[in-house]
This record gives C-alpha cells, sequence and structure tokens, in this order.
C-alpha cells in the first residue's frame, strides 16, 4: 500500500501503532524475564519496577530443585522428539500417496484432516483414556507420544501434501526415464526436495506435542512422568506469594526450548532449495 | 481392517493435462496403500475409532469406574443438560469468549499485519514479537499473564494504585475475570492470525493498488475496496479456524482461572473436563461435546453461506 507518498502524520500514527502493538506484545514478555530474576523480598514487596533492583539466579535454581523440572523436561523432550521421528515417518509417504496417486483413499484423507479439525478434544480424549488403559498405555511415555503422532498427523499431512504438490513432476518422470524404481526416486529426488517440508512438518510436530497440555493431564498421572506444561500447572496450584519468581523461573525454562527450535529450523526453512535444484 | 478393501476401480477417466497419471493405476492403488498404511492404521485406531464411540458415550449413562455397565440413554443426557442452569451459564460464556476472542483476533490481527507490510523501521522487532506467542507453551502463557494479572505485585494492579484506584484483582472479580482472560487469548492467538494475514496482504498485486490511487481511491477507501476484497478467501480460512480452536480451548483458561471466579470463566470444555474427569459422568461430558460439535457446524455453515454468497456476487 506504498501508492504515493505518505504524509508525515500518517507515518507518526502508523509508528505509534506499531508501538502500541510491540508493547501490548512484548510488555507481558519483559515483565516474566524481570520476575523471573527478582528475588523473593523484592516480589514480595510487591512495588517492584519493570526491572529486577539487584537480579538474582536462586529462582533458577529453585525451579529446578522444587518443580522437579529437570526429570519433567526429560519427559517433555522424550515426547517430543519421538512424536517428531514419528510423524516424519509416517507422513512422508502417505503424503507422497496423497499427492501424486488418484485414489479413493484421497477425498477420504481430505474430509478427515477438515473433521478431526472440527471435533473438541474432550470426545476422543475419554475413550482414549479407556483404550489406553486396555493396552496398558495410560500413564506411560509412549502412549503419549502415540496419540501426539496422531493428532499431529492431520495437519503435517496437509502442509507436506502442499510441498510434495510444489515439485515439479518433470523431475521424477526424468528419473524414471533413466531407469531408477520407484523407491529410489522417492529417496534420490523427492527426499532432497521435500527437505523444507519436512523440516516445517518436524517443526509443528515438536513444538504441538512439546505445549501440549489436556492430553498429557488426562493421560499421565504418576509426578515422574508427567511433562512440562503438567508439572508447571502443578507448580501453579502451589504457588505462594513466595515462589512466584520460581514459576517464572521455570516457565522460561521450559519456553527456551520450543524458541531455540523454532529459531533454528526457521532460517534452514528459507533456503529455497527447489530454485538450486531447477537451476543445476 | 483396511487390507480388504478393493483397490479403486481402474477406469477411472483420464485426466487430460496429465495422461501419464492413470497409466498403471492398479498398481498405483496397491502402492497408494502401502504407502498411506503406516499413518491410516494409527488414526483409525487412536482417533477415528476413539471419536465414534466419544459421539456414542454421549447417548449412554457412561461412567468413571471399573465394571461399570454402560445403557444407551437416547436423548436423556441432553434433556438433563437443558435443564443444567451451569451448562447454559458455561454455554453462554463460552459464545462470548469464542466471538469475542475471535473478533478481536482478527481486527488486532490485520492492524498489526498491515503496519507490518509498511516500510516502518523497528517493524522486524514487532514481526518477532509477534511470532513468539506461537512457540511459548499455552501453560506458560498462562502463567506469565497470571503474574502480569497478580492483584498483590502485578503491574496492572501496581498502575492502578499508583493512580489512587486501589489493587486490582482482574482475574478473580466476577466482573472483570472474563474480559482479562479474553484479553490473554487474543494476545495468544496473535501470530497465527497476523502471518496468515500477512501472507494475504503481499500477494496482493500492487497493480491493483495502483489503479485504485490512479482513480482517487484514499487509504481507506483502498482498505475497503481493494484490500479486504482480496484478502476474502485469507479471512474466510483464518477467523473460521480461529473460531473452531477457540472454542475448543481448555489449557489457557485451566491455568489462568479454572473456571472461576464463581464459574465465570467456565468455558465448555473446562465443564465437559470437569464432568468426566472430576465428576466421572463420561456420558454428560461427551454429550456436552456433541453439543459443541453441533454448535461449531451449524456456526461455520452460516458464516461460510453468508461468505461465499459475497464472493459470488
Amino acid at each position: 500500500m506504498s501508492i504515493g507518498r505518505t504524509s508525515p502524520q500518517v507515518r507518526a500514527g502508523q509508528y505509534a501503532a506499531l508501538a502500541a502493538y510491540v508493547v501490548f506484545l512484548g510488555f507481558p514478555l519483559v515483565w516474566l524475564l524481570s520476575t523471573a530474576f527478582k528475588s523473593t523480598r523484592e516480589i514480595a514487596l510487591g512495588d517492584s519496577g519493570l526491572l529486577p533492583s539487584s537480579p538474582t539466579l536462586t529462582n533458577f535454581a529453585d525451579a529446578v530443585d522444587k518443580a522437579n523440572l529437570f526429570e519433567a523436561g526429560r519427559n517433555s523432550l522424550v515426547v517430543a522428539l519421538a512424536t517428531t521421528v514419528l510423524t516424519v515417518v509416517v507422513c512422508l509417504p502417505a503424503a507422497y500417496a496423497l499427492a501424486r496417486f488418484r485414489t479413493i483413499l484421497r477425498p477420504i484423507t481430505l474430509a478427515w484432516i477438515l473433521i478431526s479439525q472440527v471435533f473438541p478434544t474432550i470426545l476422543v480424549i475419554i475413550p482414549l483414556f479407556l483404550i489406553l488403559k486396555q493396552y496398558r498405555l495410560l500413564d506411560a511415555l509412549p502412549g503419549l507420544a502415540i496419540v501426539y503422532v496422531v493428532f499431529t498427523l492431520p495437519f503435517c499431512l496437509w502442509m507436506l501434501i502442499g510441498f510434495v504438490a510444489a515439485i515439479p513432476r518433470e523431475l521424477e518422470e526424468a528419473g524414471a526415464m533413466d531407469g531408477a524404481s520407484r523407491l529410489r526416486i522417492l529417496i534420490s529426488i523427492v527426499m532432497p526436495l521435500l527437505r523444507p517440508g519436512i523440516i516445517a512438518t518436524a517443526l509443528f510436530a515438536f513444538i504441538s506435542s512439546w505445549n501440549e497440555f489436556l492430553f498429557a493431564l488426562v493421560l499421565i498421572q504418576s509426578p515422574e512422568k508427567a511433562t512440562l506444561p503438567l508439572t508447571l500447572s502443578r507448580f501453579v496450584g502451589a504457588e505462594g506469594q513466595v515462589q512466584l519468581g520460581a514459576l517464572a523461573a521455570a516457565s522460561l525454562l521450559a519456553t527456551i526450548p520450543s524458541l531455540l527450535f523454532f529459531a533454528l529450523i526457521q532460517r534452514r526453512l528459507s533456503s529455497g532449495l527447489l530454485v538450486g535444484a531447477v537451476k543445476g | 481392517m483396511t487390507s480388504t478393501t478393493p483397490v479403486p476401480a481402474p477406469a477411472l477417466p483420464r485426466d487430460a493435462k496429465q495422461p501419464r497419471r492413470g497409466r498403471r493405476p492398479r498398481r498405483e492403488g496397491r502402492d497408494a496403500w502401502l504407502l498411506l498404511l503406516p499413518a491410516l492404521v494409527p488414526v483409525a485406531l487412536f482417533s477415528v475409532y476413539p471419536l465414534l464411540q466419544g459421539i456414542y458415550l454421549g447417548f449412554t449413562d457412561s461412567e468413571a469406574g471399573l465394571n461399570q455397565v454402560t445403557h444407551f440413554t437416547g436423548f436423556e443426557n441432553y434433556a438433563d443438560l437443558l435443564d443444567n442452569e451451569l451448562f447454559w451459564s458455561s454455554f453462554r460464556i463460552g459464545l462470548i469468549w469464542a466471538f469475542s476472542v475471535t473478533i478481536l483476533q482478527f481486527v488486532s490481527a490485520l492492524g498489526l499485519a498491515l503496519l507490518l507490510n509498511q516500510p516502518l523501521r523497528l517493524r522486524w522487532l514487532a514481526r518477532i514479537l509477534a511470532l513468539v506467542p506461537w512457540a511459548m507453551p499455552p501453560v506458560v502463557v498462562a502463567i506469565m499473564w497470571r503474574l502480569v494479572y497478580n492483584p498483590n505485585n502485578g503491574p496492572v494492579s501496581g498502575l492502578s494504585q499508583l493512580l489512587g484506584l486501589g489493587q486490582l484483582n482482574l482475574l478473580g472479580d466476577f466482573g472483570t475475570a472474563l474480559p482479562a482472560v479474553i484479553v490473554v487469548g487474543v494476545w495468544a492467538g496473535m501470530p497465527q492470525t497476523t502471518i496468515a494475514l500477512l501472507a494475504g496482504l503481499q500477494s496482493v498485486d500492487p497493480s491493483l493498488h495502483e489503479a485504485a490511487a490512479v482513480d482517487g481511491a484514499g487509504a481507506w477507501s483502498r482498505l475497503f475496496h481493494v484490500t479486504l476484497p482480496e484478502l476474502r478467501p485469507v479471512i474466510i480460512a483464518i477467523t473460521s479456524l480461529n473460531f473452531i480452536w477457540n472454542v475448543n480451548t481448555f489449557d489457557l483458561i485451566y491455568v489462568l482461572t479454572n473456571g472461576g471466579p464463581g464459574g465465570r470463566t467456565m468455558l465448555p470444555m473446562l465443564f465437559a473436563y470437569n464432568e468426566a474427569f472430576r465428576y466421572g459422568n463420561f456420558g454428560v461430558a461427551a454429550a456436552m461435546g456433541n453439543v459443541m460439535v453441533v454448535l461449531i457446524v451449524g456456526f461455520l455453515l452460516l458464516y461460510l453461506r453468508s461468505r461465499l454468497k459475497g464472493i459470488r456476487e
């Protein structure tokens, strides 16, 4: 919308609006960050400013200590990594088949992807609870990972189908012409070109599993198997004035991995591999 | 359970544009099944089957506990829900929540997307900030806002005390709890909406704006007559998705208020969760889920019909 010259008044208004957005979006983050570094005393006094008067790390020590943060973090990491790997492994061939083959499964799967978005989790979670109990997968991390795979799958498939469809068919046909088998075509031609898509899928699966709460709340019962969001939510219940700092510190620590993952993967995502492939 | 289904008929009409596609349909059909099987089996087992069973449970008196015998009770659960005042209150709160969060998300995300589409300095900062909530666990978002809203040492209450208005307990007061959690809902849902709208904005053909500008259209006029109509498909898609997600919100509210004070923020999902896993009434909770599905589908149909009609005209 940069038509003509924008008048200084309009520009000023735009900057004011942008500043308002930055404050609204950024202020809670800054407050969380600063609370994590405030001393218990400073928090209890209640008149502290935006920045901690004497920054301290005791909250982090407390958080790791009292909230079983390491154990919960390890559980979360195990489940998230398992979910990520399984989702990608299961999604890749399925997305390829759905994008390339004319099969009756195509409309069925696409319809399911839409339907699965509409149904509230509560309808699925009660029978799931009973089924997992039957298979002795209740209160077990593998059971939770399976559930995460199943429920991140629709969206991941949706994404990957788009990525597969964007790969020119001619590349595969050229491979077939040169006598490559279908498997060979998949591994040597499709997979490398799909890297951005695979990365996006992995990112989505990891973050959704790392952040998920309701399934974990219902399907995990023992404290030693709790994932991070679960442990944090229990910590909230036990919070007194005293523990606010530790709560903030724990929350901050729990956010770092998915933020890192996001930052790491986002850069790779933008490298246009397809362009390179066609060029040479 | 999937192995008995026959391979799709080979006599499908050929697509003239892609003649190679139907070359070996029988073989392709088999390949497709093989490639899809690893995805289909777990989905059938842990998603389709439980969903069907969940829908059915809504018509039974199923309860938690060992050796409970479940009976089909037809519409009894729904009749009970109609008489339940707490259900109606939760229903009403759910609608207020879902509509206000969806609308506010859209308006604020549109504003931000329009700004991010301008050559402004510090745009990168807003862009990053707009993405961060997406990577945060909702539980952490809720904890963070509990700190912000904390009546004793939170900044909101602090500001109110500074102005001489006394302590503010936004999450604890009957009147302010729902608006306060709605603000959190908007904050948490802005990323996807902003990114979707920004992507839509960047694909609007600039020549349309130039043509409108040549015809003397001002900025507002171009927004309403060029930008928004061009964005229409994106807007319909993202607002529909947001609405579904918002009706189904659970974790944010569970941590922020757990439905309190006095049930003022008892969203339908929270109500259903309590019925199922606090009181053990699986049947009633599933019935509530069914009601939510009908509600979501009903509103979406109305919405999509009115929007799509507009496109055709």
